[in-house]
């Protein structure tokens, strides 16, 4: 018989902490756990009673890299309860926030975190002493996606503009467009860079969930496949799980779906902006092969920069910077694509005008399932390689996915394996 | 011109983690919320960065310690997002974008709880802190004033 057991300590070049544990007999992997150990964070309880108008700005805090995906959740449950839609010039606004946010992180991950494992290099900045004009580059698509978030935002990283019913005061956006221009020239070099990487034969038979809107390439709010934003914690299930301080999710009562990049492609391909259809040309309308996301991130990157300028052609500032939101008390449902994939939240606002109950599910957490099941398939038929070189694999698998431990991370999980 | 940077790295929401912004407001300096990226831009063509942090090196809290130098040892793993200040130096040096000089100036920090205020040490030690930085980022004696020129990036 033989036993063995692969521990991988701790998952570099990931947001947040995790790591890995596999156990092996006679070939077949018995038991594979993602554990996740990233302080708990209670931010569902530490909303309870807070003011109605509170949680965008104390759910921005979950995550350094998603903060707009945060605030803007919050917002659309929270507007809904109250009666309020943000349209208009706002929307777009909000729009252009978002677009920013998926540019600086989408940059990030490819060029910092994803790209080194095609390449061959153990951390990004490694492969900046090799590829210092390719990393210089990704820079500079990163600060136009920092530019973005500060000027709709206030600042690049947990942005303070934002408030229920639009913003506080309204951005000042010239000199954004010819930014903009340049970003869009880099992301669209960076797919053509991305794409000669040498991918692993792999394709896989996901579940997706990601939003769908009749006009967009969903982002901002539309539905969830075959349900509305509203019903959404009728469909999605949250459990524990022993190994991990993030919750694992089912969808429709059934494990292992994923949400994402390669989710928002598949499924709404068809939605993607001209520029991004054209870029997305070689790789085609379906992406099954997660190692492939690297491609499918630079796709998307392209589209935010594509429609940012589009929105920037046609934005016609609005009389005011908010629309008035006045509490009701309710309970409504937000949902928005951050980076990583479908961020929900549901609020339920009291007599009092606080907030009486908080949920919110992060893309990663609904992933984690996935991802095991990613790593069950890379993993098996790879049990006499070396430990070293199956780690690097797995670490590899893991990235596909583009992982926010820091954010999925919200409860606490007293386990101690072994 | 010589051209000064002063840069605070933390995070206000984790105790002492935000002492180094703190001070840096005071100087007029820039914020960083921990993005090495950042940190590059801001500091890249700089003739000094003055680099504000909170340490945990097991001193007493509210020690202050001035590190002039473009080495750091490597921090490991300890940042909630990724890469360290070491990092962020790696990063730079293998862009040709590092400052003429580099001076990190830290504060050794009691606690890092989530929302929790400075400590009573840190809050004690702040007026030192920025008045060090201070006297780290005043140029050298010219006969033109205004040579400094602070929080630009």
């Amino acid at each position: 018989m033989v036993h063995r057991t692969i521990r991988v300590g701790g998952l570099t070049r990931v947001e947040g902490e995790g790591a890995l544990l596999v156990r092996a007999r006679d070939g077949r992997v018995n038991d594979l756990q993602l554990r996740i150990y990233e302080p708990p964070r209670f931010f569902e309880a530490l909303l309870r009673g807070r003011a109605f108008t509170e949680p965008p700005d104390i759910t921005a805090r979950i995550c350094g890299i998603c903060p707009v995906a945060y605030q803007m959740s919050a917002c659309q449950a929270l507007e809904s309860i109250c009666g309020v839609t943000v349209d208009g010039p706002l929307r777009d606004l909000r729009l252009l926030l978002y677009y920013g946010e998926w540019i600086e992180s989408h940059a990030l991950h490819i060029y910092l975190l994803h790209a080194p494992d095609f390449l061959g290099y153990p951390s990004g900045i490694a492969m900046a002493r090799d590829h210092r004009a390719v990393v210089e580059r990704g820079l500079a698509l990163k600060k136009a996606g920092n530019d973005l978030v500060a000027a709709v935002g206030g600042r690049a990283i947990h942005p303070v503009n934002v408030r229920l019913g639009g913003f506080h005061r309204l951005p000042d956006l010239r000199g954004l467009s010819e930014r903009l221009e340049h970003a869009l020239t880099l992301a669209l070099e960076t797919v053509d860079w991305v794409s000669g990487f040498d991918f692993p034969d792999v394709e896989h038979d996901y579940r997706f969930l990601a939003l769908t809107h009749p006009d967009e390439y969903a982002i901002l709010s539309g539905d969830l496949p075959g349900f509305p934003v509203d019903e959404w914690p009728l469909h999605i299930t949250e459990e524990q799980v022993p190994h991990s301080t993030a919750l694992h999710s089912r969808l429709d009562g059934r494990r292992g779906y994923l949400t994402g990049p390669l989710a928002r492609y598949n499924l709404n391909f068809a939605k993607l902006s001209p520029r991004a259809r054209e870029a997305a040309s070689a790789l085609g309308p379906v992406c099954l092969n997660p190692y492939k996301s690297i491609v499918v991130r630079a796709i998307e990157t392209v589209h935010a920069c594509d429609e940012s300028l589009r929105i920037l052609d046609r934005y016609k500032p609005p009389d005011a910077p908010t629309v008035p939101v006045e509490p009701r008390p309710g309970v409504g449902h937000g949902a928005s694509e951050a980076p990583r994939g479908t961020l929900l939240h549901r609020y339920r606002i009291d007599d009092d005008g606080l907030i009486a109950e908080a949920d919110i599910v992060p893309p990663t957490a609904q992933n984690q399932a996935r991802i095991e099941d990613d790593l069950r398939v890379l993993v098996e038929p790879r049990l006499g390689l070396p430990v070293p070189e199956l780690t690097a694999l797995c670490e590899r698998a893991i990235r596909n996915h583009d992982p926010c431990i820091s954010c999925s991370a919200h409860f606490l999980e007293l386990c101690l394996e072994q | 011109m010589s051209r000064t940077v002063i840069i605070g790295i933390g995070n206000d929401y984790r105790g002492d983690d935000g002492a180094g912004l703190e001070a840096a407001r005071a100087l007029g300096g820039l914020e960083n919320g921990g993005d090495p990226a950042e940190l590059v831009e801001a500091w890249t063509g700089a003739d000094l960065a003055v680099v504000i942090d909170c340490a945990h090196a097991h001193d007493p809290p509210g020690t202050i310690r001035c590190h002039a130098g473009l080495g750091l040892p490597p921090a490991g793993h300890t940042s909630t997002h990724g890469l360290s200040l070491a990092d962020a130096l790696d990063l730079g040096r293998a862009l040709g974008r590092l400052p003429r000089r580099l001076v990190v100036v830290t504060v050794e920090g009691a606690g890092f709880e989530l929302g929790a205020p400075l400590s009573p040490a840190v809050r004690q030690a702040l007026p030192e802190l920025i008045s060090r930085c201070a006297e780290v980022a005043r140029p050298p004696a010219c006969p033109r004033s205004g040579g400094s020129r602070r929080g630009s990036a």
